[in-house]
């Protein structure tokens, strides 16, 4: 009864609030999600992957970082789920903690440089002239690099670490965004809403800020989205070449990096981190692609 | 209350407005007729501060304007467009369309003003937080009216405020501007390529062709056919064809 009453709150056609018609919105996208299996396949699992990862504490078998040289590169058993590594150490215990470092990254990467591409592409495209020609040409400039060279030559720079790590992802990530902003944002100011806020007189930071950037959300949080598994990626190479988290904390680019020498004879060592990247990178590509459908405005 | 004299925009190479002058006395009505691409939209957003590229000289209630406009100047001045569909922010309720007006000018009393608003265009206290893509085209052209009336302007500039709607609506709502013109004593510069809809609300009307306005005339002289320009007379024959037809 209370479900359908809520329902019927959130569907109604003469909401009775500002909020009420905001949740019945979001609640209308939801719908549409709903009904995409992939997508939903793909939230499920991302939200899984991030509760295991939260949870890794408790999960866990073994501690991560306890080592049994007596016992390295065992076979999956019963006390060991996933097998040993090299050291001796439970993999199960290590891929989930290690969900913590890498996904972790992750999100850092993506609280620093969503704002920042969008702040940038906003400004550029909404104030134009010189503005957009500064910071379009800074843009230019990192997106020239290719990525993954870029985050190196600035991790070998500073010391290599998590820290300096999403620093060098944000660094190479930025740009996209701000140049996706930037293209809806110019087309959004010349349409006859963003005019008829200009007539009320109203600041540019004021008109950016509450009409323009909400605008651009949609498609900036669906790039967000997809770009997720390639933050993953970058993150895991980084991890490979020695250069983002460090021995011995547990992180899946790393632990492939330091099993790659067993891939022959003891191939779940080097594998089962591999699936973990492999598998967190593609419910964020399904997750992405859902959220395309609904919040793309270029679709709806 | 309006003055326009010899203004001229230019767009890059092609000069969109070739020297054009009119008046309007105030709580009147002056419309601009023309085909498209003859400039009367563009009068239109120079007059509003939409376009600040811009030369001649405008006043509105005797303060000449400069090409950038302060706060004082849009509550004073508002604008109608044309497509309904697209003046109204997408992912913004009805609400949120009428208080931004308030917030910016700091009018304080938000909740009674937009009721109040709404019933002034006869729209239902039910639309209030509806997103325009659950009201239909009439209705969000009321609430691009009420949007424009929420300040309390003196001039209120249409641009084609009917053109995108079907013919029983257009009727309403050109009632609903005339209704508003006369409890408010508004001052109304409108454009359309209509020439039954500018002729039902305003007595003078200019006539332009290729950015030059080629004839300012009487409503009347325009309905009994004293034209003496012959593209006042061709566009005019159109009309009463399209009319028979």
């Amino acid at each position: 009864m209370s479900t359908t009453t809520l329902r019927d709150w959130l569907l109604t056609d003469t909401p009775s609030s500002r909020a009420q018609a905001a949740w019945g919105r979001r609640y209308r996208l939801w719908c549409d999600f709903r009904a995409n299996p992939l997508a939903m396949a793909g939230l499920i699992v991302t939200v899984l992957l991030i509760a295991v990862s939260l949870l890794a504490p408790w999960l866990a078998t073994h501690d991560p970082g306890a080592q049994n040289l007596a016992n390295r590169l065992a076979r999956p058993s019963a006390a060991h789920w996933l097998g040993t590594d090299e050291l001796g150490r439970d993999i199960y215990s290590r891929v989930l903690y290690g969900g913590r470092v890498t996904l972790g990254m992750v999100v850092a990467v993506v609280v620093l440089v969503a704002p920042l591409g969008l702040a940038v592409g906003c400004i550029a495209g909404y104030v134009g002239g010189v503005a957009d020609r500064v910071l379009m040409r800074v843009t230019d400039v990192f997106l020239a690099f290719p990525r993954l060279i870029l985050a190196l030559a600035f991790v070998a720079a500073i010391k290599p670490g998590v820290t300096s790590a999403i620093a060098a992802i944000a660094l190479t990530a930025w740009p996209p965004y701000a140049r996706l902003a930037r293209a809806e944002t110019m087309m959004i100011r010349s349409s006859d809403y963003i005019a008829a806020v200009r007539l009320t007189g109203a600041a540019k930071a004021r008109i950016i800020l509450r009409h323009v950037a909400p605008m651009c959300l949609g498609s900036l949080i669906v790039r967000v989205t997809l770009d997720m598994s390639s933050i993953i990626l970058t993150a895991a190479s980084l991890g490979f070449l020695g250069m983002g988290a460090q021995p011995p904390s547990p992180e899946w680019g790393a632990m492939i990096a330091t099993a790659r020498r067993f891939i022959l004879d003891q191939w779940w060592v080097p594998t089962i981190p591999g699936i973990a990247i492999f598998v967190a990178s593609l419910a964020f590509n399904l997750l992405g692609d859902g959220l395309r459908d609904v919040l793309d405005p270029k679709q709806r | 209350m309006i003055t326009v004299d010899d203004l001229r925009v230019r767009f890059g190479e092609t000069e969109a407005v070739k020297g054009v002058s009119f008046a309007v006395p105030e709580g009147s009505s002056f419309g601009i007729v023309g085909e498209s691409g003859s400039g009367k939209s563009t009068v239109l957003r120079a007059l509003s501060g939409l376009n600040d590229d811009w030369t001649g000289r405008m006043t509105v209630k005797g303060q000449v304007l400069a090409p950038n406009r302060g706060k004082d100047f849009f509550r004073r001045v508002q604008m109608v467009f044309q497509d309904p569909y697209g003046s109204l922010h997408p992912r913004q309720t009805v609400d949120r369309a009428l208080s931004e007006p308030l917030l910016v000018h700091g009018i304080g009393d938000a909740d009674a003003r937009i009721a109040r608003a709404l019933a002034e265009v006869a729209l239902p206290p039910a639309a209030r937080f509806r997103y325009p893509h659950q009201l239909s085209g009439g209705q969000r052209q009321r609430v691009a009216i009420a949007r424009g009336l929420m300040a309390e302007p003196e001039v209120l500039l249409l641009d084609e405020p009917t053109s995108a709607l079907d013919v029983s609506v257009q009727a309403e709502v050109l009632n609903l501007l005339a209704d508003l013109q006369q409890r408010r004593g508004l001052t109304y510069v409108m454009v359309s390529h209509n020439l039954a809809v500018v002729a039902h609300l305003c007595p003078m009307i200019g006539v332009m062709q290729g950015g030059e306005m080629v004839e300012i005339l009487s409503g009347e002289d325009l309905r009994a056919g004293r034209t003496t320009h012959p593209h006042t007379t061709e566009l005019r024959a159109l009309s009463t064809e399209l009319e028979e037809a």
